[in-house]
């Protein structure tokens, strides 16, 4: 088994005949995605890289039955969707936009709090499980079906672990990349959540940066939740403080959200830490000896 | 984005928090305008994007008109340099001279949004007009903290109970707090703060200073607040790198670097520290690497005076790494090549893409590793 999507999983993307969307949507299919569609407003009923496009996400439920929805709109459309998607009880949500006003987002986690949806991201690369179902922007052929599962709030980090840990041998259950923003959908928590509870799933990588504090939460869970093994790298050491680092929640502010305080709770909480960003695979390997 | 004192005073006033009187001034000879305001005392503060202004002497108390004409030939047309600023420091083009005010009690009040708790959240302290954040480390519980629920509104019922427990006047403090959250929803700001917030003599409310960061991200829905832009205040290079969509922030090192990727561009910093040395800027190319931003960011990186060599670092994963490699030599066919370079491309046709690198006419060490590429780039910039 994996976590959030699997060889079943049947995915639509909202914003599928722009550019991004039709070039992401084409790349899940290659990679061999149960694709079934797709939603632009006003262009329902026209047929888009062979598959039907829909006025509405709860169209294009009700006829293909998809459960997994990838969102490319731009930023100032990215609100509607997501919740459009809420409404309608998709059960899982990739939101890779990035741009979200943060008070857009604060409406947007207040909303899915009673919901029955699932929301990553924004500003993420997405989910994959290997071999099965491509729902992101990731480069699918580094991936290799396994035993890790990887959580990060960083893109192309996350492809570091993926590639390191199928050198190493080991391959992945599940990659999520919760995203950058400082409000965002799943966090650290909810994945290590359900990578606990995966049968598939041997050991996690957690990649995490300066700015907030969700590390520190999650090493507080880590150390009473989570039994499987947990290497962690955090970017941000060399980091000055009161920067943002390209990232929109990647920001030292006052003395909180320090690499080294991350590092030292998850130390604290049995975590090994990769010192590199090199090192993650290797880190795993040594942890699993 | 950052406002001035002025602009943030002046939102204030736009919805009827009060503030001292005051006059912007740019040059020197316009003081006399500062000291018609009345009063036998008058403040003369710098108007630059940052914090620490008091400390760094941007914030002179002056108690004649000869006092406040000095103080604005002092500021003006130099850099203040701050706790919170950079060695070189921002810019001083105009400063805020305002009506000294008789003090009775300084309260401290901001709206920001709570990264955990995930609201919008009040904080407020009787210890206004010192450094809020020394207050919250040593005594916490002189710290209010009120979060508003995403999707309801502050209320006057809540405004009350946090002007109980500071003890100062519910009705005007209401109109005050109420003011802020105006403003904080219908302008997207991340943060207001007023440090302090005065009691008068007269027991009037006062906003003294004022601080305002908005939402970049939501700008496109107020293109009023897009005319406060003050470039003068921010990196030159980083807003040059803006243009072309590439994340730039410039650092002390000496090794330049550019990645693709936020976090990968962090860790990069970091990789280069671990081996001995230290990075030259933070740079995201993004994740279309276009030749022509490639060429930007070489540019960027050697027009910066303390670059002794450059580490490249690009994770290919949708773009591949073969045509990444061939922007990385037009790039260096246009601006040409005077450091050391170091080329780490992992990913998706990295083989390809480093034989392009290794055979051309630029002398470019290439690697597959990421960890001897940063030894590397330490070695040669030694």
């Amino acid at each position: 088994m994996s976590v959030l999507i699997d060889e079943n999983t049947l995915v639509i993307t909202q914003g599928f005949t722009g550019k991004q969307g039709s070039f992401h949507s084409e790349q899940s299919i290659a990679y061999g995605t149960k694709f079934v569609g797709g939603v632009t407003p006003n262009k329902g009923g026209q047929t888009h890289l062979g598959l039907p496009v829909f006025n509405t996400v709860a169209q294009a439920m009700a006829e293909t039955g998809a459960n997994a929805s990838m969102i490319y709109v731009p930023p100032r459309f990215a609100y509607d969707s997501i919740i459009e998607a809420i409404e309608a009880q998709m059960p899982v949500i990739a939101c890779i936009t990035e741009g979200i006003a943060v008070q857009d987002m604060l409406k947007i986690k207040a909303i899915l709090k009673g919901s029955n949806s699932t929301l990553i991201g924004p500003n993420c690369p997405g989910v994959i499980t290997p071999d099965a179902c491509k729902l992101g922007i990731m480069p699918g052929d580094i991936h290799k079906s396994g035993s890790v599962g990887v959580v990060s709030r960083s893109g192309t980090l996350t492809y570091e672990a993926v590639h390191q840990t199928t050198q190493a041998g080991l391959g992945q259950s599940t990659c999520i990349g919760i995203g950058g923003d400082p409000i965002h959908g799943m966090d650290f928590i909810d994945c290590l959540e359900l990578f606990e509870a995966d049968q598939q799933t041997e050991s996690i990588i957690l990649v995490g940066e300066i700015g907030g504090s969700a590390e520190e939460e999650a090493a507080e869970f880590i150390q009473s939740n989570v039994s499987k093994p947990v290497v962690s790298y955090i970017a941000g050491l060399s980091a000055p403080i009161g920067k943002r680092m390209g990232h929109a929640g990647a920001v030292i502010s006052s003395g909180a959200g320090r690499a080294l305080d991350k590092i030292q709770a998850l130390e604290a909480a049995g975590v090994a830490i990769a010192p590199s960003p090199a090192k993650m695979g290797e880190t795993l390997l040594e942890l699993l000896k | 984005m950052h406002l001035h004192e002025y602009q943030a005073k002046a939102l204030f006033n736009d919805f009827a928090i009060p503030t001292p009187k005051s006059v912007l001034i740019s040059e020197a000879n316009q003081a006399a305008a500062g000291v018609k305001l009345g009063g036998s005392f008058w403040v003369v503060k710098a108007q630059v994007h940052a914090g620490g202004r008091g400390k760094g002497g941007g914030v002179i108390l002056c108690n004649s008109p000869a006092e406040v004409e000095n103080a604005c030939e002092k500021l003006l047309g130099t850099r203040l340099i701050t706790p919170q600023t950079d060695s070189k420091g921002l810019p001083v083009e105009k400063v805020l001279v305002e009506a000294g005010q008789e003090i009775l009690r300084q309260i401290y009040l901001s709206l920001l949004i709570d990264r955990k708790t995930q609201k919008i959240t009040v904080l407020a302290s009787t210890e206004g007009g010192v450094d809020i954040e020394a207050v919250a480390a040593e005594s916490p519980n002189k710290i209010i903290k009120f979060g508003i629920s995403p999707l309801a509104k502050l209320s006057v019922e809540n405004c009350n109970k946090i002007a109980d427990k500071l003890q100062i006047d519910k009705e005007k403090f209401a109109k005050i707090l109420l003011a802020m959250y105006e403003i904080f929803t219908r302008k997207d700001a991340n943060l207001i703060e007023i440090n302090p917030l005065i009691v008068a003599k007269n027991g009037d409310l006062i906003a003294l200073d004022g601080k305002i960061e908005l939402d970049d991200n939501a700008l496109f829905r107020h293109e009023d607040l897009l005319a406060l832009r003050d470039i003068s205040q921010e990196n030159e290079k980083s807003a040059a790198a803006a243009n072309y969509q590439l994340s730039y922030i410039s650092l002390d090192g000496t090794i330049g670097c550019m990645v693709n990727g936020a976090g990968l561009a962090m860790a990069t910093m970091d990789l280069i520290s671990h081996h001995g040395g230290s990075a030259a800027n933070f740079l995201d190319v993004g994740g279309g690497t276009t030749p022509e931003r490639v060429a930007k960011a070489f540019e960027l990186i050697e027009s910066e005076a303390n670059v002794k060599g450059i580490l490249v670092n690009i994770f290919g994963g949708i773009v591949r790494c073969d045509l990444i490699a061939r922007g990385i030599l037009q790039a260096l066919e246009k601006v040409g090549l005077s450091l050391p370079i170091v080329v780490r491309l992992e990913g998706t046709n990295a083989s390809e893409g480093l034989a392009l690198l290794a055979k051309s006419e630029f002398e470019i060490h290439t690697e597959k590793d990421l960890t001897k590429a940063a030894i590397k780039i330490v070695e040669l910039t030694k």
